[in-house]
C-alpha cells in the first residue's frame, strides 16, 4: 500500500501540471497582412481575416458552416412586407474601450457605411437601406426600400460590423469592437496580437492570447510550420507541400471549402468571344482535372457553372463543358477560326491564376488558340482587367459568396449582358420563399453555363496546417475569418 | 576645348581666408586650402543637385505606375462615389506639381506623409523598419569582413599555395552564388531539416539573442558573396602593396615577407578596401529586398515591395528618396575622406 | 592561357552551344504540359528529371540558357553602346562641364538601389524580357561609362595622341581611331563580367516574376516555381541553381582569365 501512495500523488501531480500545461496562446499564420485594420473602410480580406468574429462583431455573423445566426442582435422580427427588420440587441455588451453598445452604435454604423463619402468596400450591402431608427437603447429598426431576402445574410458580413462613434477616429490603427478578443499590439511587415477580453459577453474563449504572423512567400510558409515557429496556418499557399504534413503526426491538415469560384474570365464584348461558339470551344479545350492537379495540386473541386457546389442550390452542370479538344477545334472552325487566334490571358497574382494559366495556356495552344499571357499585380490587374476590360482572358476566384448576381450587371468586367438573365435575378431579388428561390437559382445557373460566359473552372479549397493539438478551427471559409473564439488546444 | 589633362592649377588667388594667408606669407601657399574650400563646395553643390534630380525622377517614375491606388484598396466592389471620397482624402484630386511639392517640402521638413494603406505616418514605417534592415547590413558586413580578411590576407601570403588557390577558387563560387538560392538551401538545410535556426520572421529587439538569432541566416545569405568579392580585393590589393617600393625598402632592413605584410602592406591595402565596404553597405542596406523576402523579415526592402503592390506610392517615394540620399551622402563623405587622405585625389578631380 | 581561362572557356561555351541547339532541338517539347508526368527525379528519359507540370528540365535549362544569355548580352550592349561614347566624351572634354555632367549623372544612377529600380521599371511597363533588358542595361551605362572615361584620360596624355592632335584630328576622330582600339581588351574584359552579372540579374529579377513570361523559360523563375517543391523533387531547385551558378561562374573564370592573357595589367571594377 505504501508503494501506492507515492504513485497516485504522482499521478494527481501529473494531472494537474497536464491542466496548467494546456497552452492558451496560439500563433496563426495567414497569407496576407491586413493593410489597416479598419473592416468597414477598406476590400482587404485580410482586415476579416484578423478581427471578424474576433475583435468586431455585427448583428448577425456566419458560422463555420456557412449557416447566418444571430450576433449582436439577439433576436429580430420582419415585417410582413419584408421591408422592416426590427433587431433586438444583446443586453450588457461593451466596446472594448468601455464604452455600451447600445441601438446609437447600430445607428450610426449603419448610417456611416451608406453615407455619401463612405469608404466601405462593399456599400452595395447596404445600398437598399432607407432608414435607421432608434427606438429604445436595445431596439433598432432599419427599414429597406424593398424586400431583400439577402439582407440578414448581409449584415453578417465583415463590412457590417458595429463601431464605436468614441474610438472610430483611430479605427485603423486601434480597432475597438465587442468581440472576445482585445487588439494588443500590431508590429507592421510581422505580427499583430490579440489578448482575451475579460469583460466578454459571450463565452469566455479559451485561448488567452493569440500572434497572427504574415507569411505569403509558399517557402516561407512551409519552413515556418515545419519548424513549428507557427501553431495554425490558416490559408496555406502551396498545396503542392499538404502531403507531407500529412504524412508527420505534428500536423494536421483541415481541407475546406470557400466561396471561391475560380474561372476563366472572359471578356464577352471583345471579339472573337462574342461569338457564344468560340466561348463553347474554350469550355471544351480546357481540362479541369489538369488544372486542380497541376496548379492546386488536386485541391479544388471541378464547377460547370458560376456556384459554390456546397449550396444545396446547386446544379451540377459540367456535362455541358466536358474536356473535349477536337469538339472545340471544330467548334472553332464553326465560327470561321479554322486557324485559331491570337487573345490575351491577364493574370493576377495568386498561384492558382498563375500556374492555372500555363496550364490552361498550354491546353488551349492545342486546339490552335495563342493565349499571350501577361502577370499582373491586383493594382494593375484591377485598373486593365476589371475597370479598363482591356483583356479577352483572365483567371481569378470570385470569392464572395452568392454572388452570381454579377451576370446581371452588363458593365461588369466580363460584360455579359443578357436582359433574360437580368430579369430573373430581378425576379429571385424580389422573392423570398425558400422554394421560389431554389428553383430562380437553378435557371440563373443554367443559363450562364449553356451561354458558357466564362470558363467555369474550379471551387478554391482552402487548406489549414495545424500542430495535432488545436481543435475548433474552422474548416471551411464561408467568409474571410479566423474565427478563434472556440479555439482551445488539447490536453 | 581645353587641353585633356591639363587643368591649370590656379594656386594662391583666393587667399581670403586669414589662416590661408598666414600660411602663404610662411610659404606654403600653393592653393590647397582655398582649392580645398572650392572642392568641398563644389562637391556639396553636386550633391543637392543630385538629391534635386533624383526626387524629380523618383516622383515622375512611381507617379506613372499604372494602377490606381484607390481602387486597389477598395476593391472590385467599390463604387465610384467611394473612389472619388478615398482619392480627396489621399489627396490624388490634386495636380502632380502641387503633389510633388508638397512632398518635398513635407521631407525637408522631415514630415514624411503618411502610408495609405497602413494609416500610420511613413517615417514611423520606416524608423520600424530600418531597425531591421540596418542591423541586417551591419551583421552581414562584420561577418563577409571576418571571412574575407583572413581569407585574403592568408592567400596574399601564401600566393601561388594550395591553400591561395583553394581561396580563390572558393571566392569564385562565392560570387557566381545567387544568394537567394543559397538563402532557399540554407533554410532548408538549418530550419527545415536540422532546425536549429528558425525559419525566418523577426521576433523585435525585446530580446536581443532571438533577434541576433533570427537574423543569422539572412545575414550569411547577404554576407556570403560579398565576402567573396572583399577578400578578392583585400589578397590583390596586399600583392599590390607587397609589390610597392616601401614593402622592398621595409624587407631590405630585414623584415620578414610576413612581418612586412602585417606591419605596413596591411595597413596601406585597406583604402581599396574600405572603399569596397562601403559600397557593399548601401548594397545590404537596400539590396536584401529578396532576402528580406526568402526570410520574410519586415525590412525596408520588403516596404517598399509590399508598398509598390499594394500602390502606396508615398511609402515607395519616401524610402526610395531616403536610399538614394543615403548613398549620395555615403558617397560625398568618401570624397571628401579621400580628398583629406590625398591632395592629389581632389586636384586631380 | 591558364587553367581558369580554360575551364571558364569552356562552360561558357558549353552553354552557349545548349542555348544555340535549343533553337533546333530540345529533347522534350516543353511547350506541351504532361501533368501525369509531373516531379519525376533524373532517369534515362528525362536526364534531369521533370517539373511541377512535368517539362523536361534539360530542355527548360537550354530554352533558359537562351533567356538567360539574350537578356544578359543585350544588357550588356546597352551599358557599351551608351556608357562607351559616354566615357570617351568625358575623356575628351575633361574638367569641362560636361564631363562634369556626364560624371555626376554616373554617380546619381550608382546612387538609385538597382532592384529597387528594376521593381519599379517592371511596375510601370510590365514584366518581360524586353524590360528586364532595359533595367539591367541601364545599371551598364555607368559601369562603361566610368570604365571609359578612367581608361581614356591617361591615353589623351601619350605622345601618340598629341601627335595625332597637331595633324589636326577633331577629338572625336582620335577617340574612334586612337583611344578607342586601345581600350578595346578592357571592354572585352569588363563586358565579360558584367555579362555574368547580367545572368545573376536576370535570375533575381525573373525569380521575383519580373523577368521573361511563360511559357519562355528563365531560370530565374525555374527557381521560383520550385522553391515549395524543394523537399519533395530537391532536384527541382537544384538543377537551375547549379545551371546559374556553373554559367557565372564560367563566365568570371573566363573574364580573370582573359584579362591575365590579353593585359595583365588591366583592372576590372566588380560591385
Amino acid at each position: 500500500m505504501k508503494a501506492i501512495k507515492p504513485l497516485l500523488t504522482a499521478g494527481a501531480l501529473a494531472l494537474t501540471a497536464g491542466l496548467a500545461s494546456a497552452q492558451t496562446d496560439i500563433t496563426v499564420a495567414i497569407q496576407l497582412e491586413p493593410p489597416n485594420l479598419d473592416p468597414t473602410g477598406g476590400a482587404a480580406q485580410a482586415i476579416d481575416s484578423v478581427l471578424y468574429s474576433n475583435v468586431f462583431e455585427g448583428l448577425t455573423r456566419f458560422e463555420g458552416d456557412g449557416s447566418v445566426v444571430p450576433g449582436l442582435a439577439e433576436s429580430w422580427e420582419i415585417s410582413d412586407d419584408g421591408t422592416v427588420y426590427t433587431f433586438k440587441l444583446h443586453d450588457g455588451v461593451n466596446f472594448h474601450d468601455g464604452t455600451t453598445m447600445d441601438a446609437e452604435d447600430v445607428k450610426f454604423s449603419l448610417d456611416r457605411a451608406r453615407a455619401d463619402d463612405s469608404t466601405n468596400a462593399q456599400k452595395g450591402l447596404f445600398a437598399g437601406i432607407t432608414d435607421v431608427t432608434v427606438i429604445d437603447p436595445l431596439t433598432v429598426q432599419v427599414t429597406l426600400d424593398g424586400p431583400n431576402g439577402m439582407f440578414l445574410f448581409n449584415m453578417a458580413w465583415g463590412d457590417a460590423v458595429i463601431v464605436a462613434p468614441e474610438s472610430i477616429e483611430d479605427i485603423a490603427s486601434n480597432p475597438v469592437g465587442t468581440g472576445a478578443f482585445t487588439f494588443a499590439d500590431w508590429v507592421q511587415g510581422d505580427r499583430l496580437e490579440l489578448a482575451r477580453n475579460e469583460n466578454y459577453w459571450g463565452d469566455a474563449p479559451a485561448l488567452e492570447n493569440a500572434t497572427f504572423r504574415f507569411i505569403s512567400d509558399p517557402t516561407a510558409a512551409f519552413a515556418a510550420v515545419m519548424a513549428e515557429d507557427v501553431d495554425v496556418f490558416v490559408g496555406f499557399p502551396a498545396p503542392e507541400n499538404l502531403p507531407q504534413f500529412e504524412a508527420d503526426p505534428r500536423f494536421q491538415v483541415l481541407v475546406g471549402n470557400t466561396e471561391g469560384e475560380t474561372i476563366l474570365s472572359t471578356n464577352n464584348k471583345m471579339p472573337p468571344f462574342d461569338n457564344k461558339l468560340v466561348r463553347q470551344a474554350v469550355a471544351h479545350a480546357i481540362d479541369r482535372q489538369a488544372i486542380i492537379d497541376g496548379a492546386m495540386f488536386g485541391l479544388g473541386t471541378p464547377i460547370g457553372t458560376h456556384f459554390a457546389p456546397h449550396n444545396p442550390d446547386y446544379v451540377d452542370l459540367l456535362a455541358n463543358s466536358p474536356y473535349d479538344p477536337a469538339k472545340a477545334k471544330e467548334l472553332l472552325a464553326e465560327a470561321g477560326f479554322a486557324d485559331g487566334f491570337t487573345t490575351t490571358l491577364k493574370l493576377p497574382p495568386p498561384s492558382y491564376a498563375r500556374r492555372g494559366g500555363e496550364i490552361i495556356a498550354s491546353q488551349l495552344r492545342e486546339v490552335g488558340i495563342q493565349a499571350e499571357i501577361s502577370n499582373l499585380e491586383w493594382a494593375q490587374w484591377i485598373e486593365e482587367v476589371f475597370k479598363g476590360k482591356d483583356f479577352g482572358l483572365s483567371i481569378v476566384s470570385h470569392t464572395e459568396p452568392m454572388d452570381i448576381g454579377i451576370y446581371a450587371n452588363p458593365d461588369y468586367y466580363f460584360q455579359y449582358d443578357n436582359p433574360d438573365f437580368q430579369a430573373l435575378m430581378e425576379e429571385l431579388n424580389a422573392t423570398t420563399d425558400p422554394a421560389g428561390r431554389s428553383d430562380l437559382l437553378a435557371k440563373a445557373q443554367t443559363i450562364i453555363s449553356e451561354d458558357y460566359v466564362n470558363g467555369y473552372l474550379f471551387e478554391l479549397a482552402v487548406a489549414t496546417v495545424a500542430k495535432a493539438g488545436v481543435q475548433g478551427l474552422w474548416v471551411n471559409q464561408p467568409t474571410a475569418a479566423v474565427d478563434l473564439t472556440v479555439v482551445s488546444w488539447a490536453e | 576645348m581645353g587641353p585633356p589633362g591639363a587643368v591649370p592649377a590656379e594656386g594662391g588667388q583666393d587667399c581670403a581666408d586669414l589662416s590661408v594667408l598666414v600660411r602663404c606669407a610662411a610659404g606654403y601657399c600653393d592653393g590647397q586650402a582655398s582649392a580645398m574650400i572650392r572642392y568641398v563646395l563644389g562637391r556639396f553643390l553636386s550633391l543637392v543637385l543630385s538629391l534635386v534630380v533624383a526626387s524629380i525622377v523618383i516622383f515622375a517614375v512611381i507617379e506613372v505606375i499604372p494602377g490606381d491606388p484607390a481602387s486597389f484598396m477598395l476593391g472590385v466592389n467599390a463604387r465610384a462615389d467611394t473612389l472619388a471620397a478615398l482619392r480627396a482624402e489621399m489627396g490624388l484630386d490634386q495636380p502632380l506639381p502641387v503633389r510633388y511639392f508638397a512632398w518635398v517640402t513635407g521631407l525637408l521638413t522631415g514630415d514624411f506623409g503618411n502610408s495609405w494603406t497602413y494609416k500610420t505616418p511613413v517615417a514611423e514605417l520606416v524608423s520600424d523598419r530600418i531597425w531591421v534592415s540596418l542591423p541586417l547590413a551591419i551583421y552581414a558586413l562584420i561577418l563577409s569582413t571576418l571571412i574575407a580578411f583572413p581569407a585574403g590576407i592568408y592567400a596574399a601570403s601564401r600566393r601561388g599555395s594550395a591553400g591561395d588557390v583553394t581561396i580563390m577558387g572558393a571566392t569564385q563560387l562565392g560570387v557566381a552564388i545567387p544568394n537567394f538560392w543559397f538563402a532557399m538551401i540554407l533554410v532548408l538545410i538549418f530550419a527545415i531539416n536540422l532546425r536549429w535556426f528558425s525559419a525566418g520572421g523577426f521576433p523585435g529587439w525585446d530580446n536581443p539573442m532571438q533577434a541576433l538569432k533570427a537574423l543569422t541566416l539572412p545575414a550569411i545569405a547577404l554576407a556570403l558573396p560579398q565576402a567573396a568579392i572583399l577578400a578578392r580585393v583585400m589578397r590583390s590589393s596586399l600583392l599590390d602593396m607587397l609589390g610597392e617600393d616601401f614593402i622592398r625598402t621595409v624587407r631590405a632592413k630585414g623584415l620578414s615577407r610576413r612581418q612586412a605584410l602585417w606591419r605596413h602592406a596591411v595597413r596601406n591595402a585597406l583604402i581599396p578596401v574600405l572603399t569596397i565596404i562601403g559600397l557593399q553597405f548601401s548594397f545590404l542596406l537596400a539590396g536584401g529586398i529578396i532576402i528580406e523576402q526568402v526570410f520574410f523579415l519586415p525590412g525596408l526592402g520588403r516596404l517598399i515591395f509590399q508598398s509598390i503592390s499594394a500602390r502606396d506610392l508615398i511609402v515607395v517615394e519616401s524610402v526610395v528618396m531616403l536610399l538614394v540620399f543615403t548613398v549620395i551622402v555615403v558617397n560625398f563623405l568618401v570624397d571628401l575622406a579621400y580628398a583629406a587622405v590625398d591632395p592629389r585625389l581632389r586636384r586631380k578631380a | 592561357m591558364s587553367r581558369g581561362l580554360i575551364i571558364g572557356a569552356a562552360l561558357s561555351v558549353v552553354f552557349v552551344v545548349l542555348a544555340a541547339l535549343s533553337f533546333i532541338w530540345t529533347p522534350f517539347d516543353i511547350e506541351t504540359l504532361n501533368i501525369p508526368n509531373k516531379l519525376k527525379p533524373p532517369s534515362g528519359a528525362h536526364w534531369l528529371g521533370t517539373d511541377h507540370f512535368g517539362r523536361d528540365i534539360l530542355s527548360m535549362i537550354m530554352m533558359g540558357a537562351r533567356t538567360s544569355i539574350a537578356v544578359a548580352l543585350l544588357a550588356v550592349g546597352i551599358g557599351m553602346a551608351v556608357g562607351v561614347p559616354l566615357g570617351l566624351l568625358a575623356a575628351a572634354r575633361h574638367g569641362s562641364l560636361l564631363d562634369e555632367l556626364i560624371m555626376r549623372g554616373n554617380d546619381l544612377v550608382f546612387a538609385f538601389p538597382s532592384l529597387v529600380i528594376a521593381i519599379l521599371i517592371t511596375a510601370v511597363f510590365g514584366a518581360s524580357a524586353v524590360n528586364a533588358i532595359i533595367a539591367i542595361g541601364i545599371f551598364n551605362v555607368p559601369v562603361f561609362a566610368r570604365l571609359t572615361r578612367g581608361a581614356a584620360l591617361p591615353l589623351w596624355e601619350r605622345d601618340f595622341i598629341l601627335a595625332a592632335r597637331v595633324c589636326g584630328k577633331s577629338a572625336a576622330r582620335i577617340s574612334v581611331e586612337h583611344i578607342l582600339p586601345n581600350i578595346t581588351n578592357l571592354m572585352i574584359v569588363q563586358g565579360t563580367i558584367q555579362f555574368s552579372l547580367g545572368i545573376l540579374a536576370e535570375a533575381a529579377l525573373s525569380y521575383i516574376g519580373l523577368g521573361a513570361q511563360p511559357p519562355t523559360a528563365s531560370w530565374g523563375r525555374m527557381l521560383a516555381d520550385a522553391q515549395t517543391l524543394v523537399s519533395i523533387a530537391p532536384h527541382t531547385a537544384l538543377v537551375p541553381g547549379f545551371a546559374i551558378l556553373l554559367m557565372v561562374l564560367g563566365l568570371n573564370l573566363l573574364g580573370d582569365g582573359l584579362r591575365d592573357w590579353l593585359d595583365p595589367r588591366i583592372r576590372v571594377a566588380r560591385v
